[in-house]
């Protein structure tokens, strides 16, 4: 508890220096054009927040299908069933295999001619989530084969059934091995949302793309969307893991 | 082993004088390697047999093929007069499937060199899980059940701790008593002092000494502490390339050994000490 307080501290002020940093760069910059950086958020600090808000709305809707996604394949991977372990390994040959992008426009452009037509937001999610599913599932797989044979071999001598041996031991424990890494795949979850600007879904890349046309401030535009992409993953996913990190340890009785 | 070779085999032992444990032509190997060599050795209800011998005799692989977690090549175990890893099919057996597998199970627990408590449990926790989950007893039984067994092995002050807040001799006491939560008819214990600290073998091996003088458990023991071997057992193996090379009551094979290599394997635990 008393622990966390100067982190926060610390937090708090590596973000308010990285949004000083940004309002004098970009003031400079500015003056160039007969416009201040401060000019600048006024006018379009709304498309901005309303960008930013439909890239985290993207972020959580894609990390969601992500982990049920990785979960669902890392667990059919290490089935002993062939058929199911190839499904699997096809799934993830495939989402991972090949560009994000291309993967997009299939389910936005190519699913229709099959008769699946789907929302443009709805399309980015899921080409987001599929895509970091199936990196994620070799990371839920990695996390399920460290847990300690001892840990399967006591389950079984309590003889549990092969559903509560994964449920009940050992996916909690995985789970806790898992978060590092999937602190990672989120952000580079929330950066990969960046592409669906290219469907015209209205998120932050997006925005800056339209602010970027109508006004050419490209270094304004293009540089307020990098450096909210960054905030968000420094200061939002990077801090929310290392909290649920801490939880779990906790409740193992490991902190 | 074919089908045919199973023939052979009753489908179920019957009689007066059924043994709790059964191995009958048990044989095992990995690859070229053979770790059992058609073992036949019978454990009476209620009897405690202790299986020592040099590392690589197989003598871990008996208990571990007992709680199922090695599969067996040749021969048939009868837990209670009932195969364990084979079910009656036609005028034979055949291997058997999980379901006959998770009821055979039920007869046995076991305790292991390296405790494997639950580190994301309490010490109660990891009791109540086996009778709650799969005994399918109230959470309330269950408690019951377990802080009475954490009692009995002195670790009931103790049971809202994580297994990281436990010494070694702890933690294996409450995988004592998580195992016995169980109930089961069979107990085997794989070398469960082997990673402790000298000055806590102690408390456990008092509680194994508890078990035995107090419960008609059938237990099965593999252990490198032969003095606690030699006090409490009814019966004492000595394993040797996957065979029984001698066995007979502590007092015969510790005071008397026949066989050479058992004479060998004595001295060399008694010069290491």
């Amino acid at each position: 508890m008393d622990l966390r307080e100067p982190i926060d501290h610390r937090v708090a002020g590596r973000a308010s220096l990285a949004l000083y940093l940004q309002v004098r760069i970009f003031s400079k910059l500015g003056k160039d054009h007969g416009m201040s950086y401060f000019e600048f958020i006024a006018k379009y600090g709304d498309r901005i927040l309303s960008g930013t808000l439909v890239s985290m709305m993207l972020t959580i809707l894609a990390a969601i299908l992500a982990i049920a996604i990785a979960v669902a394949a890392g667990l059919m991977r290490m089935s002993p069933n062939p058929l199911v372990r190839g499904i699997a390994t096809l799934y993830i040959e495939i989402f991972r295999g090949t560009s994000l992008l291309v993967q997009l426009y299939w389910i936005f452009f190519v699913l229709p001619l099959f008769g699946i037509t789907l929302e443009k937001f709805t399309a980015g999610f899921i080409a987001v989530g599929m895509n970091l599913g199936a990196y994620g599932s070799e990371v839920v797989r990695g996390a399920i084969l460290s847990v300690p044979r001892g840990q399967w071999e006591a389950a079984l001598a309590l003889n549990m059934s092969s559903g509560k041996r994964m449920l009940r031991v050992i996916l909690p424990q995985a789970l806790l091995i898992m978060l590092p890494p999937w602190g990672n795949l989120l952000i580079e979850l929330l950066k990969g949302t960046a592409l669906v600007a290219l469907i015209a879904v209205a998120d932050l890349t997006f925005q800056a793309k339209q602010i970027n046309a109508t006004t050419y401030l490209s270094a304004q535009s293009f540089g307020t969307a990098l450096i909210v992409y960054y905030i968000v993953a420094r200061f939002v996913i990077t801090p929310s893991m290392r909290w649920l990190e801490g939880y779990m340890k906790r409740k193992m009785g490991r902190a | 082993m074919t089908t045919e070779d199973l023939l052979t085999f009753p489908l179920a032992l019957q009689g007066d004088h059924v043994p709790m444990v059964s191995f009958r032509q048990v044989s095992k190997s990995y690859g070229s390697l053979t770790v059992l060599d058609s073992l036949d050795l019978d454990v009476a209800e209620g009897e405690m047999v202790t299986i020592i011998g040099p590392s690589g005799s197989g003598k871990t692989t008996v208990l571990r093929m007992l709680m199922t977690l090695e599969t067996i090549d040749g021969g048939v175990i009868y837990i209670d007069g009932r195969p364990l890893t084979h079910m009656p099919k036609g005028i034979g057996l055949v291997a058997a499937n999980s379901r006959h597998l998770r009821k055979m199970r039920s007869n046995i627990g076991m305790c292991f060199q390296h405790f494997n408590l639950f580190p994301h449990m309490t010490a109660l926790e990891n009791c109540m899980e086996g009778p709650v989950n799969v005994l399918g007893l109230s959470k309330k039984e269950a408690r019951e059940r377990s802080e009475q067994l954490l009692a009995m092995v002195g670790m009931v002050d103790k049971r809202h701790q994580h297994p990281s807040c436990l010494s070694g001799g702890q933690q294996q006491r409450v995988a004592i008593a998580r195992a016995l939560a169980m109930r089961p008819k069979v107990m085997l214990f794989d070398e469960v002092t082997s990673a402790l600290d000298p000055e806590v073998i102690g408390e456990v091996t008092n509680v194994i000494r508890k078990l035995v003088a107090e419960h008609n458990l059938t237990m099965l023991m593999v252990t490198h502490q032969m003095g606690f071997a030699k006090d409490i057992s009814d019966r004492v193996c000595f394993f040797y390339g996957g065979r029984i090379e001698e066995q007979g009551t502590p007092e015969e094979l510790f005071g008397n050994p026949k066989r050479e290599r058992t004479q060998q394997f004595l001295r060399a635990v008694k010069e290491a000490v």
